[in-house]
């Protein structure tokens, strides 16, 4: 068996409102330290985990940590699957999202999205293909 | 079969702990080897020794430090949960200038890492949550 899992971390709420967005984006950063096959999906509420313009300072004590998705790249976290159908249902499209980028070292450092859009039939693929999965 | 499970759930308020007990007690009746549990989220409040539920229910937090000493479990809160939820050992009060600490015997406190190690090491890991 090779040293490599495929670890897919499935996001599935909104980023405030409870504490699940934040502490899963803490097990990310750690997780990449480890350096396996590391893939994260944003699903249901969870789209709107990396919608651009979050704006906390409206009361609601919460911190803003949506800057820190931007990290992700820098740790070689860099796909980044979103559910087509979670984004239609609640009226958002990719122009939505905040841009997520990583530099690819197979290609003279080049930045690309990190953002792949997939249908909910590609996302049971998806899941099929993974050894570990974290749901939050 | 190597298993290592994740509870995300606090108790009481949630069966995840209690599904993932029983899950737990089950497999290693059948001879599975638990490689880890590790206790996020509100999980963690699965490791206080100062809850007093009513004598007639069952208790969540001793039973899995039973568990762990009948059977050997590593029973793990995540530091940085526990930091936030107010679940601390010894070393985590002293070090934080807290004045008590309340961890339930059989649990320790350690990193996200161990996580990662789990679900690198075991051959499946089981999330008991919402």
């Amino acid at each position: 068996m090779s040293d490599i899992k495929k670890f897919l971390y499935v996001n599935r709420r909104a980023p405030y409102g409870t504490i699940y967005a934040l502490e899963s984006l803490e097990v990310v950063l750690i997780g990449a330290a480890f350096d396996q096959d590391v893939s994260l999906l944003f699903t249901d509420d969870g789209v709107f985990q990396i919608k651009k313009d979050q704006d906390t300072n409206q009361g609601s004590g919460f911190k803003n940590f949506s800057s820190t998705y931007k990290a992700l790249g820098d740790y070689d976290v860099n796909k980044l699957y979103v559910e087509k159908e979670s984004l239609e249902e609640r009226g958002l499209t990719v122009d939505d999202l905040m841009e997520l980028t990583y530099e690819d070292e197979d290609d003279d450092w080049a930045e690309k999205s990190s953002i792949r859009l997939v249908s909910r039939a590609e996302v049971k693929a998806l899941m099929e293909e993974q050894d570990v999965i974290l749901s939050f | 079969m190597k298993l290592a499970v994740m509870i995300n759930e606090g108790p009481y308020q949630h069966q995840a702990s209690d599904s993932a007990y029983q899950f737990v007690a089950a497999a290693l009746e059948k001879g599975h080897e638990i490689f880890r549990v590790f206790f996020y989220h509100d999980g963690v409040n699965n490791g206080t020794r100062l809850a007093f539920p009513p004598q007639d229910d069952r208790n969540v937090q001793m039973r899995w430090g039973e568990l762990a000493e009948k059977h050997g479990l590593d029973l793990v809160l995540c530091v940085a949960a526990a930091q936030r939820r107010g679940i601390a050992d010894e070393g985590e009060a002293s070090r934080n200038g807290k004045d008590a600490n309340n961890i339930a015997p059989g649990y320790r406190i350690s990193g996200l890492g161990q996580l990662i190690e789990a679900g690198i090491q075991a051959d499946r890991l089981v999330v008991f949550g919402d």
